[in-house]
């Protein structure tokens, strides 16, 4: 799960780092209110995809009325296809210096890697091709954390000014904390600014957490429900599939994340627009192939579906079975091509023929298959 | 012989008594496995399939000498499942367990990994090295023994692959899938290794998907130490930027873990690049034969 910056900076507040004044507004005059007494203001756009400031999603306001004008203008307006629905506005810094720590899961090396630069403002992917040198890395025992000397060495060596290297070495051990206690996969300030009077401050935050583990943090569930997701997708999670909104118009189904993503690329290869990508994995029961093909179905884009199954340890017929009576439990009167291999599959094709389901033998047959179905490729 | 599991594989079944344990217990010991065992704390002394159960590997160890786990264990006691049984000595922990935390992952790896064990998974089907046995979910009707080691990320996928390499007359030596989640106890190059030391083994397939750098890890290795020739294949071509695609370690991120960087890694290291799952057991042959 991506947090929105203002949620990144509400963690960072509670472990102790300091972030700027500011408020959430979900209105012009609510970003008025909140710019009110700020002086120099700063309105940012709540979106979670990178390029704001360069799109006119981050603006300087002078006063209340001008950060009014500029959330007019951000609110409902969409950034690389996410719209805004809340601003920050913010004190504008006294920016002395502008450093980048953050803290990513590093999944090849298999440790997590605390990084540290002078050089803060800009992508952290821009400064490791630029000046790697200028870009320090730590990776601490997974079990015990960073020391405080590894900490301090990796602070001085990464040039800051040295007068704040405890409140630095402390946002460090701050930022090592938060991902242990919200199972992050990433964390990122970006600048950690260092103010004229010497303070510093998160300025700008990334927080990204493992979903696998949203069972152990009942605390990040509010932060859930004001996440823009695809309401298609919403619903799919919550029965328990793994459903991904594409865009086309042949429905996909398989069992098992491979074969779906497989299934798709098979599709597409043939000419054919994926509409989703589907995994519904036990076995292909009939009530998991009815959930299924309801929240397929639910996208009236979708012309036809192809659904893809290896029949492993679960027998081929058994799980044509599951697929007639799913099917018949929906009433679907799209063209549905099903193309099934493994145990049993000539037992199993006989039955989806008698249900008047098209049977496929191979991937690329039934993706020929529907796309002939729904109308040839012109879609 | 085979790889990672012989005939002195002395398996226990960890939450044997679960559901998916118990079933998965059934197929393994009609695969011919040596499952001497299985674990639940609590239900020491009950016994499941004819195999006794224990309340701790400790005593599985002991009592029937298991060298060797595989775990069904539900997600939040997965990595501490898989620590008892590093504490214990074994060899080879399989974890099939899905949904996991990554950083419990982590952590276990590192533990094993101090205890001189060896981790697959989690989120992964296991091992199955036919004429031997299977440690994990994998159907063992398609398999037959042979000399194509397998490699994968995915589950049905690889079970497609196999059905079509035994189909074609190509039997494997071992399928090994290393699971579908961004960190995983044994990676692509890991099993490379094994197989590059196998006798049984004469060709490698290696089946990729979008998300992270294995791939190009393992392309790497290749070209710098691999001795057997290599068929890869990569699904989610067409997978869409910042999207999960059902395995939690399956996301293109910007401009990592994309399908061309991946293929074109292949085709430097000199790795033929299947097209289609179908086109596999020709450039298998053509390996072979070349």
């Amino acid at each position: 799960m991506r947090l929105f910056e203002y949620q990144a900076k509400q963690l960072f507040q509670e472990a102790g780092l300091a972030i700027p004044k500011g408020a959430v507004a979900r209105t012009p005059e609510a970003a008025a209110a909140a710019a009110e007494g700020m002086g120099r203001c700063v309105v940012k756009a709540q979106v979670h995809v990178g390029g704001r400031g360069k799109a006119g999603f981050i603006k300087l306001a002078d006063s209340p009325a001008q950060a009014a004008e500029h959330a007019r203008a951000m609110l409902g307006a969409s950034l690389k296809g996410y719209t805004v629905h809340q601003v920050l506005v913010e004190q504008a810094l006294d920016i002395a210096a502008e450093y980048y720590l953050g803290a990513i899961l590093d999944r090849d090396g298999k440790q997590i890697i605390l990084m540290l630069s002078r050089m803060g403002g800009m992508e952290i992917e821009e400064v490791a091709a630029t000046s790697p040198d200028q870009l320090l890395r730590l990776a601490p025992d997974v079990w015990s954390g960073p020391l405080d000397f590894q900490l301090q060495q990796m602070v001085f060596r990464a040039g800051l000014d040295t007068r704040v290297f405890r409140p630095v070495t402390a946002a460090a051990r701050s930022v090592w904390s938060l991902f242990q206690r919200y199972d992050a996969s990433l964390v990122e300030i970006n600048p950690l600014v260092v103010t004229g009077s010497g303070e510093v401050i998160a300025a700008d935050g990334k927080f990204e957490t493992d979903d696998n583990a949203l069972y152990r943090h009942p605390e990040l569930e509010p932060f859930q429900e004001l996440v823009e997701e695809d309401p298609l997708e919403a619903e799919a999670r919550k029965r328990g599939l793994n459903y991904v909104r594409l865009g086309g118009d042949i429905g996909i189904m398989a069992n098992g994340a491979g074969l779906a993503m497989n299934t798709m690329d098979v599709v597409a290869a043939h000419g054919g627009k994926p509409a989703n990508f589907l995994d519904v994995s036990g076995g292909a029961r009939a009530e998991a192939v009815r959930d299924a093909l309801d929240v397929i179905l639910q996208d009236k884009n979708v012309k036809g579906v192809f659904i893809n199954i290896f029949g492993g340890i679960t027998r081929g017929d058994e799980v044509a079975k599951g697929i007639v009576e799913g099917v018949n439990m929906l009433g679907v009167r799209l063209p549905i091509v099903v193309r099934m291999a493994g145990t049993r599959e000539a037992e199993g094709r006989a039955i989806l023929q008698e249900a008047k389901l098209t049977p496929a033998n191979s991937a690329a047959d039934g993706a020929e298959k529907i796309i002939a179905l729904i109308g040839g490729k012109g879609a | 012989m085979g790889i990672l599991l012989t005939k002195d594989t002395r398996l226990i079944v960890q939450a044997i008594t679960g559901r998916e344990g118990s079933f998965q217990t059934q197929t393994m010991i009609e695969y011919g496995t040596n499952v001497v065992g299985g674990v639940t704390p609590g239900r020491g002394g009950q016994s499941v399939h004819g195999l006794p159960v224990f309340n701790t590997i400790e005593e599985a160890v002991k009592q029937v000498g298991a060298n060797a786990s595989v775990g069904f264990i539900p997600a939040p006691g997965a990595a501490d499942g898989i620590m008892e049984a590093a504490a214990a000595g074994l060899e080879l922990i399989v974890c099939i367990t899905d949904r996991m935390p990554v950083l419990d992952t982590l952590r276990a790896y590192h533990y094993v990994k101090q205890h001189g064990g060896r981790l697959i998974g989690p989120n992964c089907p296991g091992v199955t090295v036919p004429g031997v046995g299977k440690a994990g979910i994998m159907p063992g009707n398609i398999f037959r023994p042979g000399s194509v080691g397998l490699i994968s990320r995915s589950g049905t996928l690889t079970y497609e692959v196999v059905n079509l390499l035994t189909r074609a007359g190509l039997g494997q030596s071992a399928c090994v899938g290393i699971g579908g989640d961004p960190i995983v106890g044994t990676s692509f190059k890991d099993v490379l290794q094994l197989f590059n030391d196998d006798p049984e083994t004469n060709v490698i397939v290696l089946l990729g998907e979008v998300g992270g750098a294995a791939e190009e890890g393992a392309a790497e290795w290749i070209a710098a130490e691999g001795k057997k020739p290599v068929v890869s294949f990569i699904s989610g071509r067409t997978a869409p930027e910042g999207k999960r695609m059902g395995h939690a370690g399956a996301i293109i991120s910007g401009n990592r873990g994309t399908p061309k960087a991946k293929v074109a890694a292949f085709t430097a290291a000199g790795v033929p690049v299947a097209e289609t799952i179908e086109d596999i057991p020709g450039l298998v042959k053509k390996q072979l034969g070349g």
